[in-house]
């Protein structure tokens, strides 16, 4: 199924600069510096993890390169080019899944597809990414009718039905049960393999970073900075009691200022 | 202690399901006594004032007693109908006490005098022998209300979702529309005859501009409050300005819009009289101007009780649509 997604692969990735990043935000006249000369290099078709505390910009540094918002000052590129504009290539799953709630979860699946004219071509995908997220039964439930796993869910799909280049998750999994959780980070994995895109997920859970992660990177309290980049060159399928994870995750935890062995 | 709250619940709901099924229907029994009181109280005393129709407004009710006593046997197998019946119920009963005491407050004790208050059978009266008048002012006034109120609301949204959308419209608009809004539409009639060509275009005007401008408020309201983030969401998946505007601006707004087309509905009937102050020949407003200069109160009280009903309809008809079109919102509210 993950491989019907994949079929028309031209270039399916694309790689991530974020050069010297520093952005800040106007707070009610207040100055707020929301990241401090952040400078991150993606490969194209690498799955990278940002951890970080509470309100230290790792949402922000989506946007930005979502394209929604341009860095106060630096540089955010892909292959190369300023990003200056949101680009269905760049596609952003937000924190809350948003979705728009007087259509169905068909219809909402269905935004990218009719906002750029190819819903007649690519309808059939509907109908993949919905039983890729195990909503086929919802698709024609309003989101009220939906719980906060299945929003997610289905916000994962409505940005899986476009084939991006550039997956950016911002806790895609953070409101699933740890069973459905499980199931959806193997998806992500398996539809990451065969599709090829470049993946940017941030995330609270250490042990999801590595167990999905090509890198890990840990983000400082705000204005956040970079304190910390591992490489977690393990093959997938991981076990979560390999024993180089496990003293990668109790290094991570230090990192993020959580010392005692837990 | 759990067989009790079973026995309670179980009882009580056996209760209420079992009496509009196999019983009689008891308020239908008692609308009929109201109705036929006001038919008995009609019949057998003397009109102190004397009206047309006095014995045809006994038949009525009379009718009315006899159509309730038949269905207060016969309601529980009428379906919807029925029970929308039974829950009127209550209303059946007091419209029939009404009848009776406005028959006798006016007509058999004439408290209420002649030219200021009519009895029931007044207006019986009136639609008895004025009726073809009527529905020609019924139709002239459905042409003007329907002419101006739907380019009245289609405006009000084009401009409401423009001032809503771009800032430099709003930057003009807005002050305009606040100064306009409040101007009474009355003092819209020397310019609009000097702007349009006939009296009737005049007239069009003003239904369209009251029930314009609470839509045109509503709407740029509704599409200034869109949640930016549904925005940024269509951003990301390739939306462009056509498609935020369309796809996402209005149809966010639309429960905002609704509230102002039912104001602009409420507005546009309010404007109708002075609409038809413009040389109108026919019309209901009309209809009002001319029998009120001519102390005609009942032919006043007839027309208004049509033009309420009339109203009421298509409160009722929008909120069809409104239900159609916003049942997204079912499980919200
Ligand atoms: N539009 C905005 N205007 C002003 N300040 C903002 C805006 N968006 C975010 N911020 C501020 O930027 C900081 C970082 O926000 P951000 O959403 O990036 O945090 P985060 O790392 O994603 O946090 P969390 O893990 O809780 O989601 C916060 O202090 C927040 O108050
Ligand atoms: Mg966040």
């Amino acid at each position: 199924m993950a491989l019907a997604l994949a079929e028309n692969v031209v270039s399916n990735s694309i790689a991530l600069d974020i050069e010297g990043v520093t952005h800040r935000y106007d707070l009610d006249g207040r100055d707020l510096q929301v990241l401090d000369n952040v400078s991150i290099v993606i490969e194209p078709g690498e799955f990278v993890a940002l951890l970080g505390p509470s309100g230290c910009g790792k949402s922000t540094l989506l946007r930005l390169a979502a394209g929604l918002e341009t860095p106060t000052t630096g540089r955010v590129l892909e292959d190369g080019r300023p990003i200056i504009a949101p680009d269905p290539d760049r596609i952003l799953v937000f924190q809350d899944a948003t979705l728009f709630p007087w259509r169905t979860v068909r219809d909402n699946v269905a935004i990218g597809l009719e906002a750029r004219g190819l819903i007649r071509e690519l309808e059939y995908r509907i109908d993949e990414v919905l039983k890729l997220v195990k909503l086929e039964g919802f698709a024609d439930v309003y989101p009220h009718q939906l719980s906060g796993g299945m929003a997610q869910r289905a916000a994962l799909a409505r940005a899986l039905v476009n084939d991006p280049k550039l997956l950016l998750l911002d806790e895609p999994f953070g409101k699933l049960d740890s069973l459905t959780r499980l199931r959806m980070q193997n998806e992500l994995l398996e539809l990451w393999k065969s599709a090829g895109f470049t993946a940017l997920l941030v995330t609270h859970d250490v042990e999801e970073a590595l167990l999905l992660a090509d890198r890990v990177i840990v983000l400082s309290d705000r204005p956040a900075s970079i304190v910390a980049e591992v490489r977690v060159d393990r093959p997938h399928p991981r076990r979560r009691d390999d024993a180089g994870l496990v003293a990668l995750r109790r290094a991570l935890l230090e990192k993020l200022g959580i010392s005692h062995d837990v | 202690m759990s067989a009790t709250i079973e026995d309670t619940f179980g009882g009580t709901g056996r209760r209420s399901l079992a009496l509009p099924v196999t019983g009689l229907w008891r308020n239908g029994l008692l609308a009929a006594g109201t109705w036929l009181l006001a038919s008995a109280v009609t019949y057998g005393l003397p009109d102190v004032i004397t009206w047309g129709a006095t014995e045809l407004f006994a038949i009525v009710t009379l009718a009315g007693a006899i159509l309730f006593v038949a269905l207060s046997l016969t309601v529980h197998r009428l379906g919807s109908v029925g029970r929308t019946l039974v829950h009127y119920g209550p209303w059946f009963i007091v419209l029939g006490l009404w009848l009776a005491v406005w028959e006798v407050l006016t007509a058999k004790l004439g408290w209420l005098p002649k030219p200021f208050f009519s009895p029931p059978q007044g207006l019986l009266h009136v639609y008895v022998t004025d009726w073809e008048r009527l529905l020609i002012c019924v139709a002239y006034t459905g042409r003007l209300w329907g002419l101006g109120f739907f380019s009245g609301i289609l405006v009000g949204f084009a401009g409401g979702v423009a001032l809503g959308w771009s800032k430099r419209f709003a930057y003009w608009g807005m002050p305009l529309l606040k100064l306009i809004g409040p101007v009474p539409a009355s003092a819209w009639i020397p310019c609009t005859f000097f702007l349009f060509p006939t009296t009737f275009h005049a007239s069009i005007f003003l239904v369209a501009l009251a029930s314009g401008i609470p839509v045109a408020i509503l709407t740029a309201a509704g599409v200034g409050q869109v949640n930016r983030s549904f925005y940024d969401v269509a951003r990301t998946l390739g939306a462009s300005n056509r498609f935020l505007i369309f796809k996402v601006a209005i149809p966010a707004s639309l429960p905002n819009v609704f509230v102002g087309v039912f104001m602009g509905l409420y507005y546009s009937f309010a404007v109708l009289v002075v609409a038809e102050m413009l040389g109108a020949k026919f019309g209901l407003g009309w209809y009002l101007q001319f029998n009120t200069a001519y102390s005609a109160y009942a032919n006043v009280y007839a027309a208004l009780i049509i033009m309420a009903l009339i109203c009421a309809g298509l409160v009722r008809l929008l909120f069809v649509v409104r239900d159609r079109l916003l049942g997204w919102q079912k499980g919200i509210l």
